[in-house]
This record gives C-alpha cells, structure tokens and sequence, in this order.
C-alpha cells in the first residue's frame, strides 16, 4: 500500500498543528460556533446527538495492521472501547472529546492516517471497489489513480468552499462495484478499441433527497488528464451550484438544470485551456505510485489445497461460512475473507477494541499485515493462503467475526441513524436488530441467498437505501418515526433506484413487511432466481399486494 | 493601524472600498438562486437611483462595485485612465462582464473580489479564471469576510492582497500565509503539482532516502 514520503508527513504533522490551532481559538472564543464548524467539519468532527463524532479517514478502505492496532488503541483511549465502520469505508469514533481531537489527529499522524476532507463542502474520500487489486474481473487497479487524486484533492484550494459535498469513485473492473454511477464523479476505467486504457467520466449521481443516477458527460478520456479534467468539472461546478438552498446544492442539481449536453459543453471549454497543462499526469508519477500497490509477494501456488477440501467436509459451519465469507482472488491459491461485522445484536459496521486488534494480528500473520473496509461495513482480509482458511476461521470464531452471512439478508447496511446522528429522522439501528432476530434461522438465511438490506435513519442517505434490494428509509410524521420501504435498488453495472411500496410503517412493523417481501420472493422465484431477479421479471405488484394485504380474519 | 495584507506584511492600504447600499435580504437570495442556476445576473441588486446617487469620493483611489462602475463609466473614465479606479466583484457576478465593461483587463491596478460568507469559495474560482484564463498581472484583493483560516487558500488561487475582516488582527493572521510548506497539487502560485516540483520515490526506495528539491520554486 501507499507509504508516506517526508512530504506527504510534513503535510499531516502541518495539518494537525493548523487544527490544533484553530481548536485553541475557538475554546479560547476567538473563533465563534459559525467559523468554526466548517473547519472542523473539515476535518471529519461533527457535533452529534450525544457527543462528537469524528470520522477518521481510510483511503480507498486500505490499511495495515500498524494503522489498525492504533485506531484500537485510540478507541480505547479517547472513546467507549469500539469504532464503527460506515458506508464511506472510514472508521468513526462515537464519543471522542472534542478538546481531545488533536490529540488524536497527532496520534493518527504517527501512523500516517488523518481526518481530512472526511466531512464539510469539499472534495471527500475517493472509494472503490473493496476487491480492488484482487479482483478476478479487473482491468486495471484503480488504487494507483485514487492516491494521485487523493493527493490532488487534499487542501485544494480552488474547490475548499464548495457548495456542498463532492463525492469521487473510481472503478477498475468489469463489474463495477465503485458505484460510479451514484457519486457527484465517477471514473470507470475500460480498455477502448485500440486496447488502450480510458475513462468513462459519470457526472451528477448521487443518492440523498434527490437520488439520480450520474450521466456519461466523456465517453474517452485519456487517463493522463484525470485531474485537469476533474478539476474542470468541479470549477464549473464550484462557479455556478447553487448555495441558496442545501438540498439543491449538489452538481446533480446543476446537471440537470444546465443539461447534461450544456454542463459537458461548458466543462470541455474550461477544459481546453488546461489540457496538458502541468498537472498532465505522466507515466512517471504514476508509475511511482503504482510501485506501491504491485509489490511480488504472493507464492506461486496451486488453486487446489488437499486440508481446505478436507476441513469442510469435516466441519459443515466452516463449509458455511467458506461458501459465504470467502471471495475468488486473481492469483492461484489465494482468497480474500471478510470478517462480518454484523452479528445479530450488534450495530451493523461496530467493532470493538479487542476486535480492532485481533483482526489486525490476523492480517499481520496471514495477510500482509493488510486489511480494508467494505462499503458494507466489513472488514475484508484480502491475500489469505488456501491452506490458511480454516486457522483465519477458527480466529475469527473466537473473536465473533465468523457470522456466515456476507451478502445475505442480515448483512444489513446501516447509518448510525437517530441513536446517534442529530440529522436523522428515525432510528436504523435497532430496525437491523429486529430484522436479524426475525431472521435467525441460519439455513433459512442461506435459502433466501443473496440479498442486500439497506437502512438510512433520514434522506441523507448515508445507509444507501436507494440501491437495496429492499431499502428502509426513516421518515418523520407528525414527530413520531416511520418507515418507507422500497424495492429493487440495485448498485452496480446495472444500478437502479428502489421504488417505493406504499404508505410507510411503524417500527415494529418492519420485520414482517421485511419477511412478506421475502415469502413473495420464494413463492415466485425460478430455481436460479435471486431476490432481484425475481423482482425484475415480476416487477412491484406482487410484492405490494402481499405485503398490503389485508389480513384474512 | 491598517487591516490589509499585502505581499505576505502588513500594508498601509490607498485604496478606498465605494459600497452600495444593502438590498432587502430576500430580493438578494432569490437572486442568487437565479445567478447560480441560469448563469444571468437577473436585476442588479441595487436600483438605477441607488447607483445614480450613490457617493463616490471626487479625488483618491477608489475601488467601485461592477455595477457602479456600469452605471457611471463616463463620469470615472478620466479617473481611471490616470489608475485612479479599481472595480470590485461579487461572487455571484460573472467575469463575462467585468471583462466586457472594460478595454484591457490589465488596464485595472486591482480588483476585488467579495466573499459575502467566509465559506463561499466561488471567490477562489473567480480569482484563478482571472489568473489562468484572463492572465491578470495586478492586485487581487479579497473583501468582505476575510478570516484568516481560509488565507491560505485564497494566496494560492492567485489572490496577493486580503482586507482582513476589521474585527481581526492581521498580526496573527500573517501566519497562516505559512500554514503548508508543500502542497500536493498546482494552483495559481505556483502551477507546478508537487511530484514535478521533487523527484518523489517509489516504493523500492522509500525506506532509505530522502527527498531533495531539484530546483527552487516560488512556493511562499
Ligand atoms: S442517513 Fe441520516 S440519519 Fe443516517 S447517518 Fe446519514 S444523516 Fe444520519
């Protein structure tokens, strides 16, 4: 992975003395509630519900088990003893102090992490697929790209007062698992006629108020001009987004009024003048930072190991969660494992201290020493022998990170919602726990298959509600908590808005509106079919009529 | 003592800053609404009689709104031809028409350029189009909410004069011109991203070297 040179540290250690700063002026008074927030939001702090919430930066979900061991230690230290993992593949603290942060930025540092432009109107995380570089279906490691975009962004100046959030993904594989679609830009590499490597540059998606999926405004970009190019979207964009009214702030916004075709006009324009200007990406820097993420490491191995067939057929739970928790790896004899965290009664994406640390002493004996952060709140060892599986098994059993439910039904997405978040409408959390106790019945779970669940406590979004399978969305009526459901999101290639069912629900009613989607499911399913398959073909009514029914007294 | 920053010291300030009268709150947010989504100014936020009788100092060095300089070019045009007038813009205001209201873009010893709200950053936009597409030699002030945590921001995107905020003390501003050393990417003060500026190593050579500039760049 990346390894911090003296300039990308003074960077950081520079970063953590402005904000300690800035902290101290503003406990000192100088700096009033209004001026301050934009810079700390800048800086991952929010002001939440209970306490402050500080969300700590992973780039692209990567990193090593130095970087983890000290987040576990930080946990400990300066919070309740867990970290939660979000949707943005970072890592938030729930209850820092917030005279406290720049301590923590300072401890971070050592480690060579931070907090920068993980909230506030800026450029934020740039996220990818977490098979990234491992993925059988990849055309090109799209990390490379993400790390000279991520240095670009970092404390631009030009784009440190947007009018809202600008959100990047990058996807290098065929199947694209970046969600390119749903981000203010995304940048879908494909190999062109000629065999060379483009862009397809997406512009204006994005989930939230307003879910729309991004329009192609480039089918052809050179990769070299990456950053002139973005950098002309995001002036444009910074020029004329609207500011009078955050909820229509986003560039979707701007697409859509101007057009897609007027919006591309006006970026190509402004792109003319800076086309191979200086920040023109050359082969070298790319090459530099590539060097980072091709390291000759793995063995050469058969794609056969005589001990894993065998521990499966000896042990049926093992055989459970290798079905389930283990992905296909480019290179013979290896796998990638993700450690579920989503245990029936635990927050969906929490782990604890003890946690933190024993899946970074697992990535340090049969990984790399690397780990990396799913968008669906897992932890994801990437470079696991075959032979190794069942000890990485046995590990994660003891430590409660061996649920066998990676992509079924209780692997649910889930924002922190209103136990913690000052912005949400209802409570998510204990609506995944209600639909996991429904669903307990593990063969039941592995019958149903493959099925995302996504829950957002309020239209921001932040639970990816909109490209679920089923996605529960919190919404306030009258003051009280409510629930809309939909279905038939999908991410992906073929990303898809859900649509809504009808009229919303309270909370305890949820689970059963849950498991009647799922009986129409089985009722109607083809022997291949999964959930949204069966969705496909059959459409909305079946699943309405079912779950709106009328009780039969 | 003078709430202006100019070439990284405090300077005494000639200038004076002409502005209008403030429009109703709301005439104002409907407008930028509009600006902002269909790239027109709509009505000027000031009336033709506010910019008729506004005052306009008879002698010294003044820096005008866009839209009074429109409405007045005849009567300040001796003025300016002896560098008398600079001409000052909103964030909302569109460059098309600073440019278009005069002969010479450079014929202006400054501009100005008003963040109405700290975290508005159209202003940094307007200040490297000015720099970049315009190539515009002179001063390049920012007015209006001027704080020093975005000062470094604003130097890079081309800006060398900032009327720092009145209530704040342009002493411990200075040295947030300093806040990096060595920024990741190019901007106006110097276009050059940072692996141009250093021969930055890969990952082979990392653990054993350090890296040593090539050559000195204006980075202050
Ligand atoms: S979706 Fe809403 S409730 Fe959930 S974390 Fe985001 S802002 Fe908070």
């Amino acid at each position: 992975m990346y390894i911090y040179d003296d300039i990308d540290q003074r960077l950081i250690d520079e970063r953590v003395a402005q904000y300690r700063d800035q902290t101290r002026r503003y406990l000192a008074g100088e700096l009033t509630d209004d001026e301050y927030r934009p810079l700390r939001l800048q800086n991952g702090l929010y002001i939440q519900r209970h306490a402050p919430m500080l969300r700590i930066a992973v780039p692209y979900g990567l990193m090593n088990s130095r970087q983890l061991h000290k987040l576990a230690d930080i946990t400990r230290r300066y919070d309740k003893g867990y970290g939660h993992f979000s949707t943005r593949q970072n890592l938030q603290l729930n209850w820092p102090k917030l005279e406290d942060v720049p301590d923590i930025l300072a401890e971070l540092a050592t480690v060579q992490m931070h907090a920068i432009q993980t909230s506030g109107s800026c450029i934020r995380a740039i996220t990818t697929d977490q098979f990234a570089g491992i993925a059988p279906d990849e055309i090109i490691d799209p990390r490379p790209m993400i790390e000279i975009l991520r240095q670009w962004s970092s404390f631009h100046p030009e784009f440190a007062g947007l009018p809202r959030k600008f959100k990047l993904a990058v996807s290098g594989s065929k199947q694209d698992r970046a969600l390119v679609q749903a981000h203010d830009i995304g940048l879908e590499f494909y190999l062109d006629a000629a065999s060379r490597l483009a862009i397809r540059v997406w512009v204006g998606g994005g989930l939230g108020r307003t879910p729309i999926l991004g329009t192609v405004i480039r089918e052809h970009l050179e990769w070299q001009h990456a950053l002139t190019y973005c950098e002309a979207i995001l002036r444009i964009y910074n020029l004329y987004g609207r500011r009078d009214n955050a909820y229509k702030a986003r560039i979707k916004i701007l697409v859509k009024a101007l057009g897609a075709e007027e919006f591309a006009r006006q970026v190509e324009a402004e792109w003319a003048l800076h086309k191979d200007g200086p920040s023109t990406i050359t082969q070298n820097e790319y090459d530099r930072v590539a060097s980072f993420f091709t390291t000759n490491r793995h063995s050469t191995l058969t794609d056969q190991d005589a001990s894993f067939e065998a521990a499966k057929i000896a042990e049926p739970s093992f055989a459970a969660w290798a079905r389930r928790n283990v992905h296909g790896h480019k290179i013979p004899g290896y796998r990638a494992v993700t450690f579920s965290l989503k245990p029936t009664g635990i927050a969906p994406g929490d782990a604890s201290s003890a946690q933190l640390d024993a899946m970074a002493e697992l990535a340090e004996r049969y990984s790399f020493g690397e780990l990396r952060v799913s968008h669906e709140q897992n932890v994801i060892l990437a470079d696991v022998k075959l032979s190794d599986l069942h000890a990485v098994w046995q590990a994660a059993c003891q430590h409660g990170l061996a649920t066998p439910n990676i992509g079924l039904l209780t692997d649910i997405i889930c924002c922190p919602g209103g136990d913690f978040c000052s912005l949400a409408n209802a409570k998510s959390i204990p609506i995944a726990t209600a639909i996991q106790k429904k669903f307990d019945d593990l063969d039941y779970l592995h019958d149903i298959g493959d099925i995302e669940l996504n829950i957002s406590g309020c239209m921001n979004s932040c639970g990816h509600h909109h490209v679920g399978h089923i996605g529960v969305l919190g919404v306030d009526k009258d003051g009280s908590e409510w629930y809309q459901i939909t279905v038939g999101g999908q991410q992906g290639s073929n990303a898809n808005i859900g649509k809504v069912i009808g009229p919303s629900f309270a909370a305890e009613e949820v689970p059963e509106v849950v498991a009647k989607l799922i009986e129409t499911y089985i009722a109607e399913r083809t022997a291949e079919e999964h959930f949204i398959d069966t969705f496909g073909r059959i459409g909305i009514a079946p699943f309405k009529n079912q779950v709106y029914a009328k009780e039969v007294a | 003592m003078s709430n202006l920053i100019k070439h990284n010291g405090i300077a005494a300030d000639p200038w004076t800053l002409v502005s209008l009268p403030a429009p109703a709150e709301d005439t104002v947010r409907k407008q930028a609404g509009k600006v902002v989504i269909f790239k027109v100014t709509g009505e000027p936020a000031a009336t033709q009689e506010q910019l008729q009788t506004a005052v306009i100092p008879a002698t010294g060095n003044v820096i005008v709104p866009l839209t009074l300089w429109q409405a007045r070019k005849d009567e300040l045009a001796s003025r300016a031809a002896r560098g008398e007038i600079g001409i000052w813009l909103e964030s909302y205001e569109l460059l098309e028409h600073l440019l278009a209201s005069v002969s010479d873009i450079n014929s202006l010893p400054v501009i100005g350029i008003n963040f109405p709200r700290f975290a508005d950053g159209r202003g940094f936009s307007l200040a490297v189009q000015l720099r970049t597409r315009h190539h515009y030699r002179h001063e390049l002030r920012a007015i209006g909410d001027v704080l020093r945590d975005q000062l470094y921001f604003m130097k890079r995107c081309g800006f060398d004069a900032f009327s720092l905020r009145a209530d704040r003390s342009t002493e411990d501003a200075l040295a947030s011109l300093r806040d990096f050393s060595e920024p990741y990417q190019g901007s106006v003060d110097n276009p050059l991203p940072v692996w141009r500026r250093y021969p930055r190593v890969g990952h082979h050579a990392l653990a054993h070297s350090k890296t040593e500039p090539t050559h000195d760049d204006e980075v202050d």
